[in-house]
């Protein structure tokens, strides 16, 4: 993130101070805000280095350092100044939680704000009470001005110091992922133990990151891994894809293994999302229509493999779980067709909402009293069986084995995707996507050929419920709230519309990391707000996005002049919506 | 010639679909309706309170719709973090209502009591502005001219953003409502079981429309915002502040969305982060019933879904023996939502407006 230095050259003394208060504020603003949303006090259960330092003190330094990096960013400067400049604006920052320490010992501010408490007092001032509420001004200050140094620093200096924070960060982070596999092997538990603290790095764990991560790039100064890549001779660059395909291989299978049981059940999901991304992909990334209840076809190929399997109460045929999924599938497909010929008259936004009220609609009646002699209403259905009937102990037990059921199970839906889209149909669906009226004109069969997204979409949603089933072994209306569709559809405007690798990174960073910090999930979903309304102010074709939607996206500005402020009439349609659907 | 009688086929069939659908539902609505009314299991009683319940949530849901239908006319956007800033709103009105109670001011005379109502309205309002405001700058100014699902993904984010900071800053937990002993009473008339709470959201909301529409057909503002609407590059070319009159637009839809938490949240006695969610998908379907842009068809979709939703289930579905009915009323009113959208998505008072823009 710091890589972009700020120009040693002309260095000029002269600081803008206003643009310092401003950012200062700025910052103090949003660390006030960390503050009283609670993260400063609930994150302080997990330590970054053990004994050093933890996530709640972690989050006011990082809001030091974005004071201080905003105020510097793209100025001029010399370093006493640079120092001086992100000090202050650390400190300006750092006034606002002190500011805050100070309230809240002399006014009942608790009433109100559930984390103005002697928690968050205790994390800003380390422990001293109100009597240390310069703690937070000061340690701000500080840390404005390192950033400032470290900003006017020489690359040679300012590269590797930025690398090794990061690492540290990030190896602190994820360190309960990291630990455990390496306790698994008795021959690596020593280092496991001397690494890693059960919430955190070790002290002797964060000097081996930093130390390594600054060797690492001395010893492969300057060639980056990809130019040593390039400067390979053809003939061993050829060896080189496979075998780096092989080896990725190689780790997805050994991945639920070798991270622990807790960590197996996380990947499980994650490959489920996966899957079912690679479904709303159809729907949402190539034809473009905004599906938020896709967990109405989620939980109708779930109810079905449950219906047809479970040896309970409300199991109606005892069938094997390899043959309801099938017949699961051709259910939600069939749900697919029944909602989608009356809304895709509608268009984009309006789909939303219409597929929205369907999400619900399925929620609610799965569990009503109205279907409970069917469905069992809110006790659900129970005792549905595991895909793969093995002893507790074998290699596939548990989660481990709906892991791979769901990678066999997204890897036929990416070919399928693939396929798809490199296709007639899939040229058709990318031209809806752009232009609705366009499409028609040019011969698009829109009403087939929406419903055909649709319906592909509802049914891999559907093989994501039949082994969501399989999963869990029991099914409640519960299990299908409407965050399983904002899940779904996150995922994949996160990761990049209509990408399939995209699909996978999202998964992971909007499912798998957030698992990792189970304790705090209750910011989960603060953080998917965050990262939307991020993604679409920066970046709106997603993290990996696929070839077709940066160009779009990233058209030169002339078209964007054109319209200027007008009404962006190009792709706007008409301010009623034309009432065709019954067409 | 295979492709076009594959084509004609689908669009019978999707014809044929559509009318099945129709019949289906008018014939549940009749049927429904005369089974219940018939099996005579409802008296008088039961009736007019559910259409008081009906009136009440109607004209808050509304109050709600007047920010949906003003920001989607202004922009073409569902402005998803509405019931959010609804939510906001009922908080902001929690915290007032509470220090009033601690002062002993909500038991005292009628006056008194409207007054720190009336206060309580006014600072939510004021709080709900705000949130709009910075949501407005923040997630949505930057997205004006952007396809369209970016600015609605961008919603979207909003919208999860502002329940988990609340839920964040106040707790997961259900704030009870200060308790306003005069509200809670019935209002003198033998027949009707009405509270006075009910007249005061029945009134104040009335009052709140009135003055919106007021300001819209008749203030220079109002004005320029309609302008803006109906055509944003022309109206720049006139001289008007396009974006003042878009910030105006949200400040004032944020600001009845706020009245309209206090409100509901006297009506139901609770708010917590969740409140603003469900409310908010029902006041966006009133103002598609209505006709979304415009304003006096979101009140009218608003009071008409409160009715459909609060005598529908047991009108409509009673008569069928179907258990538990209440369940059902958000099933009737998505059900309606999608109804409309299919059938008639310009709304009850679409064609009008329709017909002047032309």
């Amino acid at each position: 993130m710091m890589d972009t230095a700020v120009a040693p050259a002309a260095p000029d003394a002269t600081v803008d101070w206003r643009r310092v208060l401003r950012v200062g504020l700025l910052g103090g603003a949003v660390a006030l805000y960390v503050c009283l949303v609670g993260m400063v006090e609930v994150f302080q259960t997990r330590a970054l280095v053990t004994g050093v330092i933890t996530l709640g003190q972690t989050t006011m330094v990082l809001a030091g350092v974005a004071a201080a990096y905003l105020t510097l960013r793209g100025r001029a400067m010399d370093r006493r100044s640079a120092a001086l400049a992100g000090a202050v604006a650390g400190a300006v920052a750092g006034a606002f939680p002190a500011v805050l320490v100070v309230l809240a010992e002399v006014v009942n501010l608790r009433a109100m704000f559930l984390h103005a408490s002697p928690g968050t007092t205790a994390v800003l001032t380390v422990g001293l009470g109100v009597a240390g509420a310069w703690v937070p001004i000061l340690a701000l200050a500080v840390v404005g001005a390192v950033t400032g140094l470290l900003l006017t620093a020489p690359a040679a200096i300012q590269r590797p110091a930025t690398a090794a924070l990061t690492a540290l960060l990030l190896t602190g982070l994820f360190a309960g992922l990291l630990r455990p596999p390496l306790l698994a092997s008795s021959v690596t538990a020593g280092i496991g133990r001397l690494l890693f603290a059960s919430d955190g790095l070790t002290i002797v764990g964060a000097v081996t990151v930093v130390i390594a991560v600054i060797g690492g790039r001395i010893a492969m100064r300057r060639a980056s891994l990809r130019s040593r890549v390039a400067a390979l001779p053809p003939a061993r660059r050829r060896v080189l894809t496979p075998s780096a395909v092989v080896a990725l291989i190689l780790f997805v299978v050994w991945l639920p293994h070798g991270v622990g049981p807790f960590f197996a059940q996380v990947v499980a999901v994650v490959a489920l999302y996966i899957l079912m991304g690679f479904g709303l992909n159809i729907t949402l990334g190539l034809a473009g229509l905004l599906d938020l209840g896709f967990v109405a076809f989620f939980a109708v190929g779930a109810y079905t493999v449950g219906l047809l399997t479970s040896t309970a109460e409300y199991g109606i045929a005892l069938w094997p779980f390899w043959a309801a999924v099938p017949f699961a599938v051709l259910v939600a497909m069939a749900f697919g067709a029944f909602f989608g010929l009356p809304i895709l008259g509608i268009r984009g936004d309006y789909l939303a909402i219409a597929t929205l009220g369907f999400g619900e609609i399925i929620r609610i009646l799965a569990g009503s009293d109205l279907l409970k002699g069917l469905l069992g209403g809110p006790r659900g259905i129970i005792n549905i069986p595991r895909p793969l009937e093995v002893p507790p102990d074998h290699l596939l037990a548990g989660p481990i084995q709906i892991y791979y059921i769901g990678l066999v199970f997204a890897l036929v839906v990416a070919f399928v995707a693939i396929r798809l889209r490199d296709s007639r149909l899939g040229r058709a669906w990318l031209a809806i996507r752009e232009d609705e009226d366009v499409a028609e004109a040019l011969g698009v069969n829109l009403v087939q050929t929406k419903l055909l997204a649709y319906m592909l979409g509802a049914a891999f949603a559907g093989l994501g419920g039949a082994v969501f089933a399989g999963l869990l072994g029991s099914i409640f209306a519960s299990s299908f709230p409407l965050f399983v569709s904002i899940n779904v559809a996150a995922l994949i405007i996160v990761g990049g519309m209509g990408s399939i690798p995209g699909v996978v990174v999202g998964a992971i960073f909007l499912i798998g990391v957030p698992e990792l910090f189970r304790e705090f999930s209750e910011y989960r979903f603060l953080f998917y707000g965050v990262a939307l309304i991020a993604m679409m102010l920066y970046r709106p074709e997603g993290l990996l996005p696929s070839r077709i939607v940066q160009r779009e996206l990233h058209v030169p500005d002339a078209d964007a002049t054109a319209e200027g402020n007008g009404d962006g009439d190009g792709q706007d349609q008409p301010s009623r919506l034309a009432p065709d659907a019954a067409g | 010639m295979r492709a076009s009688t594959v084509d004609r086929i689908t669009e019978y069939a999707i014809a044929a679909f559509l009318w099945a659908l129709r019949i289906v539902v008018v014939l549940v609505v009749v049927i429904g309706s005369l089974l219940t009314l018939s099996s005579g299991r409802y008296g008088m009683d039961t009736w007019s309170s559910l259409i008081v319940s009906g009136l009440t949530t109607g004209s808050v849901y509304a109050l709600i719709a007047l920010g949906y239908t003003m920001v989607y006319g202004i922009l073409r956007m569902i402005n998803f973090a509405h019931g959010e800033i609804f939510m906001g709103g009922a908080f902001a009105g929690y915290f007032v209502g509470t220090a009033f109670s601690s002062m002993g001011l909500l038991n005292q005379g009628p006056v008194v009591v409207l007054l720190a109502v009336a206060i309580m309205i006014i600072v939510a309002a004021a709080f709900s502005t705000v949130l709009a405001l910075l949501v407005e700058r923040i997630a949505y100014r930057p997205l004006r001219n952007a396809p369209r699902l970016v600015p609605l993904i961008s919603a979207i984010g909003a919208s999860f953003f502002l329940q988990y900071t609340f839920r964040g800053v106040f707790g997961a937990g259900i704030y009870v409502y200060p308790d306003v002993a005069l509200l809670g009473q019935r209002v003198p008339i033998d027949f009707l079981r009405l509270r006075w709470v009910d007249v005061l959201v029945v009134v104040s909301a009335l009052a709140m429309m009135t003055g919106l529409y007021l300001f819209v057909m008749r203030t220079r503002m109002g004005t320029a915002m309609r302008a803006v609407s109906e055509d944003k590059g022309t109206a720049q070319l006139m001289g008007i502040d396009v974006n003042r009159a878009i910030v105006t637009t949200f400040a004032v839809g944020a600001a009845m969305a706020g009245a309209a938490g206090v409100l509901y949240s006297l009506m139901f006695d609770q708010v917590y982060f969740f409140t603003g969610f469900i409310p908010g998908i029902k006041a966006f379907t009133a103002a598609v019933l209505g006709g979304i842009g415009n304003v006096p068809g979101a009140m009218l979709g608003g009071l008409f879904l409160g009715q459909v939703e609060s005598v529908g289930p047991t009108l409509f579905l009673d008569g069928f023996n179907v258990p538990a009915v209440n369940q059902l009323k958000d099933v009737i009113a998505f059900t309606l939502l999608v109804l409309v959208l299919v059938f008639r998505p310009s709304g009850i008072l679409g064609e009008r407006v329709t017909a002047q823009r032309a």
